[in-house]
Parts: C-alpha cells; sequence; structure tokens
C-alpha cells in the first residue's frame, strides 16, 4: 500500500507542476540491444524516441524508400534525417558499426517532452531486406527495467533469393560487406524469384543450403538461419 | 501477504513465550520447566506445470532448482557451464542440478514427449526469497535446451501463478550436425554427449534444426523434429 500511495503521491505532484509550468517530469532511456542469434549481424541501428503520431514503419503497409534502404543495404541516414525532421531524439549506430552474434550495444536516449514512443530498427545481415524493428512502442512514465524481445522482419522490397548481390536499394541480391566476405558462398541459383509480400511482414527466415560453391543459395544453412524473437531489448527508464 | 502475516503472528508466541519464562526466574518460584519455543519451519512449495508445444521435439527430464537471487545458471553470449553442456547434449540434468549454488532441486522421472504435460514440486524451507531455473534438453538435437533461469519467486504469494512460454537455446557446445552420431533423441538414437566445445561456445538462441529436406546432407532429421519458438509452456503456481 505505501507504494501505491506515494506514487499517488508522486502523481497529484506531477499534475500540479504541469498545471504551474505546463512541463512534465522527463525519463531518461537507456536501451540495451542484444543479438540472440548464433550466426547472423545487426547492421547499425537507429534507437529513437519520437511522437505517437509518427512512425518509421507499420506492419502490412508498403516500406518507405528509407525503410528499404536501411533493410536491403543497412543504410539508416534517410531514416536518421527523417528522425531529426520531426524532432525526434536519436541515437544512430551506437555500436559503431555491426552487432554480432550475442553482441549488445547500450543507446542513451533523452526523449523530449512529446516524444513519448521508441522506435527500433537495423538491417539483418545477410538478408536480402531483412530487419529488426519495434515499432512505437510507448515509453512509460514509471522508471524501471523493460525488457522487450524484437521479430526479424521483411522489408517486402527486395525477392529473398539468397544470391550474393548489391546492398543497393532497388537492386536484386544480398549485399554483402567484407567481413562477411569469407562466409557467404558463390553461384547459387536463387532460392526463389517471387515476391509473395510485397508489404512489411515477419520474415519466414533464411532457408540457406551446405554448399558455398553452388546450390539454390549462398547462404551456409548451419550458420545464418535463424528463428524469432532476433534481439533482446532492455530499456532502464530514469527520472 | 498471507504467509508473511502467519511468520510475524509465531514470532510474536515465541516472544510471549520467552518473556513469561523471565518473569518466572526474577520471582524466585520453584523453578519452572523453560520450555523453548522451537520455530515451525515454514515451507514453500512450487508446482512447476510443463507443456511440450513442439511437434516433434521430446523434452529431456525437466530440471528444476531454486538458488538464491544472484545466481543465473546460462546466459547469451556467455560459454555454457559443464552441467549445462552435458544436459543440453544428452538431456542427461544430474551434473546441471549438482551445481553448488543451487538450493534444492527437483527433477521429472523421465522425458515429456511432444505435445504431454508434466508436473514438478519443489519445496524450500524459510525462504520465499528465493528465485527458479527450469531446464529440459530438445531430445532430437545436438545442443539445444530451453527453460528459464533466474525467474524471482519473493513476489509470488500463496495461489499465484505465472506462465512463461520458453524459447529454444544454443549451448554452443555441439556443432549443429544433426547426424545420427551425435543427436541422441529417438529420431537419431545417437551419442548424447561429446569431448570438448566443438561450437562457438556461448549461448544463443537456436536457429531451428535444418533438416535433410531442408538441405542439410549430414543430417538425420525430417520435417518431423522441426520446431519454432515458443517451445515449451512452463506455468510456476505457488502451494503454500
Amino acid at each position: 500500500m505505501l507504494n501505491v500511495k506515494s506514487k499517488l503521491t508522486k502523481l497529484a505532484l506531477g499534475a500540479a507542476v504541469m498545471g504551474v509550468s505546463g512541463y512534465s517530469q522527463a525519463v531518461d532511456l537507456e536501451v540495451s540491444v542484444q543479438n540472440l542469434t548464433q550466426g547472423i549481424y545487426f547492421a547499425p541501428l537507429l534507437v529513437t524516441a519520437h511522437s505517437p503520431d509518427q512512425s518509421l514503419f507499420e506492419l502490412g503497409e508498403e516500406a518507405s524508400a528509407e525503410i528499404q534502404a536501411m533493410a536491403e543495404g543497412g543504410d539508416i541516414s534517410g531514416l536518421e534525417a527523417i528522425a531529426d525532421a520531426i524532432s525526434a531524439n536519436t541515437s544512430a549506430n551506437p555500436n559503431e558499426g555491426p552487432l554480432g552474434p550475442a553482441e549488445s550495444t547500450t543507446a542513451m536516449v533523452y526523449p523530449d517532452e512529446g516524444n513519448t514512443v521508441l522506435s527500433i530498427v537495423g538491417m539483418i545481415v545477410p538478408s536480402n531486406d531483412g530487419f529488426i524493428g519495434l515499432d512505437n512502442w510507448t515509453i512509460p512514465e514509471e522508471p524501471g527495467t523493460y525488457t522487450l524481445y524484437l521479430n526479424g522482419y521483411d522489408a517486402g522490397t527486395e525477392v529473398n533469393d539468397e544470391v550474393r548481390g548489391s546492398g543497393m536499394p532497388g537492386e536484386p541480391g544480398l549485399g554483402v560487406p567484407p567481413f562477411l566476405e569469407d562466409k557467404v558462398g558463390f553461384n547459387a541459383t536463387g532460392v526463389t524469384s517471387t515476391l509473395s509480400n510485397n508489404y512489411i511482414h515477419v520474415h519466414p527466415g533464411s532457408l540457406g543450403d551446405d554448399d558455398l560453391e553452388g546450390g539454390v543459395s549462398d547462404l551456409d544453412n548451419a550458420v545464418f538461419r535463424w528463428l524469432n524473437p532476433v534481439a533482446k531489448v532492455t530499456i532502464v527508464v530514469t527520472e | 501477504m498471507k504467509r508473511f502475516n502467519k511468520s510475524v503472528y509465531s514470532i510474536a508466541l515465541a516472544a510471549v513465550a520467552i518473556s513469561l519464562t523471565a518473569c518466572s526466574d526474577n520471582d524466585n518460584d520453584p523453578v519452572e520447566e523453560i520450555v523453548e519455543v522451537e520455530p515451525v519451519p515454514v515451507v514453500s512449495t512450487y508446482e512447476v506445470s510443463v507443456v511440450n508445444l513442439t511437434a516433434g521435439q521430446p523434452a529431456s527430464p525437466i530440471a528444476v532448482a531454486l538458488h538464491g537471487s544472484d545466481v543465473a545458471l546460462w546466459s547469451v553470449g556467455e560459454s555454457s557451464s559443464d552441467g549445462l553442456a552435458l544436459l543440453a547434449e544428452s538431456g542427461d540434468n544430474t551434473e546441471f542440478l549438482a551445481n553448488e549454488n543451487l538450493l534444492v532441486t527437483a527433477s521429472a522421472e523421465g522425458p515429456t514427449p511432444p505435445g504431454e504435460s508434466v508436473v514438478v514440486s519443489i519445496s524450500i524451507e524459510d525462504n520465499d526469497m528465493s528465485a527458479m531455473t527450469v531446464a529440459s534438453m530438445l531430445g532430437n538435437t545436438n545442443d539445444a535446451f530451453t527453460g528459464f533461469t533466474g525467474m524471482d519467486l519473493s513476489t509470488l504469494e500463496v495461489g499465484d501463478s505465472v506462465t512463461h512460454y520458453t524459447h529454444a537455446y544454443d549451448a554452443g557446445t555441439e556443432a549443429n550436425t544433426e547426424s545420427a552420431e551425435d543427436v541422441p533423441g529417438p529420431a537419431a538414437g545417437g551419442e548424447g554427449p561429446s569431448e570438448g566445445r566443438e561450437a562457438h561456445d556461448f549461448v544463443t538462441l537456436h536457429p531451428g534444426v535444418v533438416t535433410l529436406e531442408g538441405g542439410l546432407s549430414s543430417s538425420v532429421l525430417t520435417n518431423d523434429q522441426r520446431f519454432d519458438n515458443p517451445v515449451l509452456k512452463i506455468s510456476v503456481t505457488r502451494m503454500e
């Protein structure tokens, strides 16, 4: 009961302060993202607190050009520009590079008034257009530690052929970063040539094969497969 | 709160008994027998109810342990203990449960087949602040296990129940060959534990089984052994 009472008092005080100055107590966020997979990487992450009437992506809707650039090639600059334009509070690329299997990175975010939701995106590497995503999670007013698990999404902008190719938006194939040059195969014939869902959806996962010099996929099926969830997000909210 | 009130009550009784005997000493009355009130142990009992949600993965005998809140028996990114490696590669939980940090342990008698359920009870005396770990191997894999570690029990009151839907982890101690030699479950019948640490040697979530049809030529697994998260439903209920 004590707890409840003190919370009520705080709320009442908060309301009083708001009444006087029109300003509510802001919270700070320590956002840790852990890659839960055994073989895939996350390209630079965008962690951003913004107003709830905006969103970086919506499941079941078409990806923006900026989401496409992030999901196909790992480029978050377009999304970062959007975040800045809507006065979001953003941490871009907190790990200063890719986030490897089981690795964690921490971003500090200091939301301004009105930036009451949190979004996170980053490309799944290697993939055609896979990304991890958190869409408009309401930032709690109550200080504490909150844990979320993220799924892998498919931007729906590129055929999941799993063939070595380009990371440029609109161009087919897997963009292969230098650190994965030796782990991704060659000469695959392609897992599929059709795009069955061109809206943002839950990624079905990579298929892969066990032939790095041919086969249907250039992805090693013992390394680059995953099941959801792919990331654990721990958010420490402080006043 | 019920449990807390009871223990306060018994402490109060003990205090009364002690003060009574103290008075009688002061009065120089004939020596009375001093009655020592033995504190009645407060037993906390938890029922762990497990449902195997997979299509074709037997869950090895469910291991349940109570321990201090500062103990975690695995962590993503960290190397598996030898006891966890043995559990994840063979389903044998004896070494896992022999960990000296554990206060009390319990185990199901046998594996839980797909679709089946099992209940394991565990009790501890005079400690309702402990944490719980539950672990089990997915039998038709190289080194997949599931469960949770370090569940806080201090806020669980009598009659309360908490349900977890668990992920499949990869112990990272054996390469995922899916071969007849390395997979101990009924789909393969191979040898369980391997000698050393053939894989990357840190815990992650499991990528799932590839299977022979899925394109892994060393695999004896079929579509019947494929799984997705979550793999177990585990409900923990405090009974007393």
